[in-house]
């Protein structure tokens, strides 16, 4: 089914929950930092759920859930099951939601490796975190199906302002194919991979920050996750060309968005 | 309503607060028997990581623990590891560090004390409703929330996990031009901080004594916001490597965030009220004039004043923030060398909400091999604990449900805790026996 056809039953103000699961916050504040949008957005919405804006209905039967945070605990896993239950659409917000976030570094410990973060984290009551804690930090579609993503670690208000928009056109929010080093190429940033050595994931990482950190002058880290035609092979080759190491290399590639389809590879 | 026997209050979800958490609360013949606050929001184990990684990857990650106070992490977090190196940054990167720090605390303080805090004092449930009613104070909060946010963008980009900071300095010198076109928005936003503080001063305060101990960070000559010594309002003044000497980080079993108290197991304060209470005298006079204005005197014990407290701090932080952007000169060194070394460093920051205190340890290629991260909100749960018990029983424990429900939440507000970085949102419970 496209986009259009199943946004075509969409109330004329729908109504909106903002979830949050494991997560820095950050995502929401796209909504909150930005206070003219949300006030803007509170007049074309019904939003009834928004714990950090003030809101509260969490299993209130919504037109869209906007889920930001991954799912590390096996409650969460329950009550996002409700969620999902109550959503006509879910959008998800940010990598965390999408791909599991910067926290799904834990999913490289075997259990005795998590044990011994859990234990040295928590040393007076491990018990209870182990109770609680999932092997994995997962992004929300390993649980439940999710109709629309905005990536971005932190997303910006602009992305999700004009997904809230498309949505309420029924449209689905645009997708950027493009890699950072688009918007290094149209904002006449020079290449700080070429020109001063960084090390760069410009060329695999999906455009959306407008080469914020080139323009700092520094190398993308890749907030945004894989970009469509990302070349994983030859991003690897050329750092080790550069003199990187196999370990530095990894840890480029497992940072904020490691458990990313599109950024896996030899 | 009986007082002897047990009743359940619940609020599914504490609002206007950032991450998740809940409230048990246990009401037996009139007393409360138990208040938990239970953080549930669920463990990310940063500390650990974060082990074996870059000094550069560790900046750009601790930001990922907060959304709303991301630049006390990096500052923190490369404080201590420029300790560790022996990495001495320049003046122009200290100031410039102090204007972005200024910067995030006048976004946090203004989205709190307008969208978070006075709702509750003028009996909205949220800021948007109290925007329909007080639109002109609430985009007056807005106008001066987005200039803070502006301030982070010039070094960092992007407000929400900025990436300016490096070891050594930052990655790049902002125009002279850019900082300085701050300097009409920050004379016109003192009007605007000016006025903040008579709004917030016309509130109606519950009269609430909170006897614990006060704890901030304390500046050889300024208001603190990036300094090596520890107040508190026991008389004790310390640097921040003796803060274990002083202070205990303890997990408890009702929640995913751990709790700090005194060596003897008492509460501890920190955050904007204490911040002024211990530092007023760092407050150019005209400044203490104006908070002697708002008819509350400090040293105030009242957690309720914390709103006033943040109004004032934060006419402090917009003054200093231009008086940096007039002396702001562009550098082509904005970062010092870098260098690692085997070694161990504390270092703090005042985060909007309170101290944020790191401890790193290194080996000698460099790579973190112990991490402590102590967050504010972490520090002051249970001091947020003992002044609800406080301020309950003030409040009277025979009032119904919802009206308890309303000042719990109240009083928890004030704090403007930071649950993800705590642990990293609230459900009251209340059972009466």
């Amino acid at each position: 089914m496209s986009a259009h056809d199943k946004l075509l039953g969409l109330a004329a103000r729908p109504k909106v929950a903002v979830h949050k699961f494991s997560s820095c916050d950050g995502c929401q504040l796209a909504f909150i930092n930005d206070a003219v949008s949300l006030l803007e957005l509170s007049t074309l919405v019904d939003i009834v759920h928004f714990a950090e804006a003030g809101p509260l209905d969490e299993f209130a039967e919504v037109d869209l859930a906007i889920i930001e945070g991954s799912v590390n605990t096996k409650h969460d896993i329950h009550r996002l099951e409700m969620i999902r239950e109550k959503a006509k659409y879910v959008l998800c917000i940010g990598a965390c939601a999408i791909t599991g976030g910067i926290q799904a570094l834990r999913n490289y410990q075997d259990e005795k490796g998590l044990l011994s973060w859990q234990e040295g984290v928590y040393p007076q009551r491990t018990d209870v975190i182990i109770a609680e804690d999932l092997p994995t930090a997962k992004p929300i579609s390993a649980y439940v199906p999710v109709d629309f993503e905005i990536p971005g670690c932190p997303i910006t208000s602009i992305q999700l302002v004009s997904a809230v928009r498309a949505i309420l056109f029924g449209v689905e929010p645009e997708k950027n194919v493009d890699s950072v080093c688009v918007s290094c190429k149209h904002a006449g940033i020079t290449c700080v991979m070429v020109a001063k050595g960084e090390p760069c994931l410009g060329p695999v990482t999906a455009n959306g920050c407008e080469a914020l950190c080139p323009s700092l002058g520094r190398g993308c880290y890749g907030c945004f996750g894989a970009s469509k035609y990302a070349n994983i092979k030859a991003l690897k080759q050329q750092f080790r060309d550069m003199g990187l190491t196999e370990q530095q290399i990894t840890h480029k590639f497992q940072f904020i968005n490691s458990q990313d389809a599109g950024l896996q590879g030899e | 309503m009986s007082l002897d026997k047990t009743t359940k209050i619940e609020i599914p979800i504490l609002a206007r607060v950032e991450g998740e958490g809940a409230l048990d609360l246990e009401i037996t013949k009139g007393q409360i028997t138990k208040c938990d606050v239970r953080i549930y929001e669920p463990p990310r184990y940063f500390e650990k990581f974060l082990e074996g990684r870059a000094p550069n990857e560790i900046i750009d990650a601790v930001a990922r623990i907060c959304g709303i106070c991301p630049l006390a992490y990096q500052t923190a977090a490369a404080g201590a590891m420029e300790q560790v190196f022996g990495i001495e940054i320049s003046q122009w990167a200290k100031d410039a560090r102090l204007l972005m720090m200024l910067g995030q605390w006048i976004q946090s303080e203004y989205l709190h004390i307008h969208l978070l805090a006075t709702p509750d004092f003028l009996g909205y449930r949220s800021g948007i409703e109290m925007a329909k009613d007080y639109p002109n104070e609430v985009l007056r909060g807005v106008r001066l929330q987005h200039l803070g946010n502006d301030i982070m963008k010039l070094f960092g980009g992007r407000s929400v996990h900025p990436n300016g900071v490096k070891l050594g300095g930052f990655w790049h010198s902002p125009k002279e031009s850019a900082v300085k076109a701050f300097i009409p928005r920050l004379e016109a936003a003192l009007k605007d901080a000016e006025d903040v503080i008579k709004f917030v001063s016309g509130l109606t305060f519950p009269d609430t004594t909170i006897p614990f101990t006060q704890v901030s960070l304390r500046h050889p000559t300024e208001y603190p916001v990036i300094a090596d010594h520890i107040v508190t309002s026991d008389g004790l003044e310390f640097h921040v490597n003796d803060y274990d000497k002083h202070f205990r980080e303890f997990h408890a079993p009702q929640s995913t965030a751990l709790h700090s108290t005194t060596l003897d197991g008492r509460p501890i304060l920190l955050g904007p009220l204490s911040r002024i209470n211990l530092n007023f005298d760092r407050l150019p006079k005209h400044i203490q004039d104006m908070a002697n204005a708002t008819g509350v005197q400090f040293p105030s014990k009242n957690m309720f004043h914390s709103v006033i407290a943040r109004a004032v701090g934060s006419y402090w932080a917009l003054e200093r923030a231009l008086q940096l952007c007039h002396a702001y000169t562009y550098t082509d060194t904005p970062s010092a060398p870098e260098k690692v070394c085997a070694g161990d460093a504390w270092f703090a920051v005042e985060a909007p909400r309170g101290v944020q205190i790191d401890h790193f340890t290194f080996n000698a290629e460099g790579k973190a091999t112990n991490i402590r991260i102590s967050a504010p909100t972490s520090q002051n749960l249970p001091c947020i604990e003992a002044n609800l018990r406080i301020a309950l029983e003030k409040f009277g424990l025979d009032r119904p449900d919802h009206e308890i429900q309303l000042h719990a939440e109240m009083v928890i507000r004030n704090y403007d805790p930071c649950i993800s970085c705590s642990s990293h949102f609230l459900t009251l419970n209340v059972t009466r026996k």
